[in-house]
Formats: C-alpha cells, structure tokens, sequence
C-alpha cells in the first residue's frame, strides 16, 4: 500500500491505495463518488471520463498512485452542495441528451474541458470531441444538439436551436 | 478487468528510474502515459512484476528546435504535439498526425516516447518518424544512444529498444518538412489506422529533390516505400497518381478483423495519393485534407 494525497472536486484527500488501484475504483470504492462510471474499462467507452488538472482523462487509463499530487474533478463537481443543475447537465436535460445517463458522466466531464479550451466551436468540432464517447441510446445528435446549446449560452452566441 | 499485482516505482531522477530499471529489467515495465500499457494490465494481456513510472522524472517533456531537427522529449503528449507552436511551425506533419491519434482524452495523457517504444504497427507516430527521417534516443546505465527509425522498429510490439533502456526523445529532421501530407483511413474517429500514409519532401530549386513515404497498419512495422518515393521526386504531372500505384503495388498486407489484403492495397493507393497531393499543395504553413 501507498499513501496518496490529491485535490478531488476541491477537497484535499489523503488515502492508502494499492498501487494496481485504477483511479476510477478509487473514486468510486475509495472515496464514494459513484457517478464517475465505470463501462469497459480498456479504455474505449469513455464513461469513466473525468478532469485530472483540468484535462479529460480516462480514470479507468490511470492508477490512482499517478493521481498523487494532482487534481481531480468528478461529475460530482458539476453541481456540489445541491446548488442545482449545472448549465450542461441543463442543457443535457433540456436537449434529450441522455436516456439510460450510464455514459453521461464521462461525456459531462469532456463538455466541461471543450467550453474551458475551445468555446466557440462548431458543430463538427463538437463531434471530433466526443468521438471518444460511446452512447447506445441517443444517437448521439441530442447529445451534440445539447452541447451546441450548453456552448452557446456560455458564450452568450446566438441560440439557433 | 483489473491490473494484477506489481511493485510500483516512481523515481525523482533519470539516473535513479535507469538504476531500477537495470535492475528489474527482464520483469519490468516503464509507465509513460499509460494509454497502451493500462489497457493491456486491465486485460492481463501484461503482468510485470515492476511497474516504473516516468511521470515523475523532470526533463523528459521539452519541445526544442535546434539546427536542422525538431527534438521532442518522450513524455511530451500527442496533444501538446497538436498545439505546440514550435512543432506547428517545423514540422507541422507532426502536428497534423497527432490529430489522429485517439481520442482528446487518450491525447492529452499518451506520450510519442509511448507510442514508439509500444511499437504498434498501425500507429501513427513511427510513419511520421520514418517520414521525417527521425531517430529514437534511448538511455541506460550503460549510457546514451540514438538509433534511426528504420532500424529501430522491428516488428509487432517489437523494437531494438533494449530491455534496460528507455526512450528518452524523438528527433524528427527539419529537412523535408516542408512539403508534406498525411492521410489516414479509420473505420470510427479515434481508431488506430486501417491504413495511414506519411509524405514528406524536401524541395530545392523550387523542386522536390527527396521524397519519403512511410506507410502504416500493411505490415508487421511501419514500412518505407521508394518506388513511391522515386515517383514523386521531381514532381511531375502524374507524380502523385504515379506514387500512389507503385505504393499500392509494393504492398502485401494482411487481412484481419479490419480489411481485407485487397482493401488496405486499394486503402494504400488511396491514401497515398491524398498525402501526395497535399504534399504538391503549397502547405508550408499547414495543408487541409486533400
């Protein structure tokens, strides 16, 4: 076992992991955060996406160990204290951007990292963003209909929905 | 779908992280991004008894220009290699391949050090280094070499790379970056290439005086064609069309779950004439897909 210490949705935490540990168990087992999701876990669904200081990850790609010192940001972040939905889970909600929500988390978390990095972008440029996401409900065209919005209120751009 | 059990090691310094790997080499891994490895530890398809993560060793992540080349450190990711200006500006075929790789999740944490020492045949980093002409530098107790791409990968997962080394940087030559194309076929953004072709030229006199095309996912490694790259010096009318025959012609690949042989042959002649067509693009500042 190893001690770790790092910044999880703006609390400092401190643990004892096993250095095999994926960060997505110990989110999930370790800390409690059940809405990081854990799908294939090799990789390729992109449910278990989360922020490590600031960039999309993949917490089923990552020990825990490598998360000593950094910062991680969970969907919980999105809407802490039950201070309501944040703008893009609103904006997922209000586009029928989920049904079953197992893949919403992770695709949560990349919006977040897409309106911090690249607001103003367009329709395909969303797409080539979540390419690493996998959906089995929607189709995908509410999930990017729900960015687009989520983008545009963000940035105050014209709403042509 | 967990890793199995293994010591974990995270040394401060370069020669400390080689000190360990000297001694655990034959059951060791290194640890760069991770975006290889962790797959093949949650499938077990790896079970090191060490695990030796680079990610705490300073100095493996710088980008520098130096006389005639481009030297990339191996923890350098594929998404700082999409947005870094100096790359953008000297060898901007490395800038347009890094795009390719993955998705933005996979690129803002996979290293180039990563991708070469994995050694995948139809990755995306080994075509860009046999294009540009590149070398591998590698370290260990023993000291520091660097060894040309066309010797350095040697078949699937398979390099010259040593088990007590570990790759320190990339070195892509400046001298025919700037004519270049890169084309890549893949079933679902993301993917690793059905078949991707690497072109890059060095023109003299306004004409293109070297060519290099590389070519991955048609063979065990990433493989150099010159009949191809024959066809496309001189640049004359039918030079593209002219390479993307001889590139389809020399080719004999494999078929599997993906394509099949007579697929990628026609994926190779097409995508070899879309790089080539970039290539004769005027793309010194960057050339869109052809």
């Amino acid at each position: 076992m190893a001690e770790i210490s790092l910044t999880v949705n703006g609390e400092r935490t401190a643990a004892q992991v096993d250095p095999r540990t994926l960060l997505s168990d110990f989110l999930r087992d370790g800390l409690g955060l059940t809405g990081t999701h854990v799908g294939c876990e090799h990789g390729y669904c992109g449910a278990c996406t989360v922020l490590v200081d600031g960039a999309s990850a993949r917490s089923c790609l990552m020990l825990a160990i490598q998360a000593d010192a950094r910062s991680v940001e969970t969907v919980e972040s999105l809407s802490a204290n039950g201070a309501g939905l944040h703008p893009i889970q609103l904006a997922f909600k209000d586009c029928h951007g989920l049904q079953c929500g197992f893949c919403t988390p992770g695709l949560l978390m990349s919006v977040v990292e897409l309106a911090a990095t690249n607001p103003a972008c367009s329709r395909d440029e969303i797409r080539e963003h979540l390419s690493g996401h996998l959906c089995r409900c929607t189709g995908y065209h509410h999930i990017v209909d729900a960015v687009e919005r989520a983008l545009d209120s963000a940035t105050g751009r014209a709403d042509d929905n | 779908m967990k890793p199995p059990r293994f010591a974990y090691h995270a040394p401060r310094t370069l020669p400390e992280l080689l000190e360990t790997l000297n001694e655990t080499a034959d059951e060791a891994v290194v640890l760069a991004g991770g975006q290889s490895l962790l797959p093949m530890l949650n499938l077990r398809l790896a079970a090191p008894s060490h695990v030796i993560d680079l990610g705490r060793v300073p100095g493996l992540d710088s980008i520098a220009s130096t006389n005639g080349s481009v030297e990339v450190g191996a923890m350098v990711t594929h998404y700082r290699m999409e947005t870094d200006a100096v790359v953008a500006a000297s060898v901007p075929l490395a800038r347009r391949a890094a795009g390719y790789v993955g998705y933005r999740a996979i690129r803002n944490r996979g290293t180039v050090g990563g991708s070469v020492a994995h050694a995948d045949p139809a990755a995306e980093w080994p075509i860009v280094l046999l294009a540009l002409d590149g070398e591998v530098g590698l370290a260990s107790v023993r000291g520091w070499r660097s060894i040309t791409a066309e010797d350095f990968f040697e078949s699937v997962y398979t390099t010259a790379k040593r088990p007590d080394e570990i790759v320190t940087s990339l070195r892509f030559s400046t001298r025919c970056a700037h004519r270049w194309g890169f084309s890549e076929f893949q079933r679902r953004t993301g993917d690793f290439a059905t078949v991707a072709v690497a072109v890059a030229c060095a023109v003299e006199a306004g004409e293109i005086c070297e060519a290099r095309v590389a070519i991955a996912g048609v063979a065990d490694r990433p493989v150099r064609c010159r009949e191809a790259e024959a066809a496309l010096v001189g640049g004359s009318a039918t030079a593209a069309a002219d390479a993307a025959e001889a590139a389809s012609d020399s080719v004999d690949p494999i078929s599997d779950i993906h394509g099949s042989s007579a697929f990628r042959k026609r994926l190779v002649h097409a995508e070899t004439l879309r790089a080539a067509r970039q290539a004769f693009s005027a793309n010194e500042a960057g050339a869109r897909d052809g």
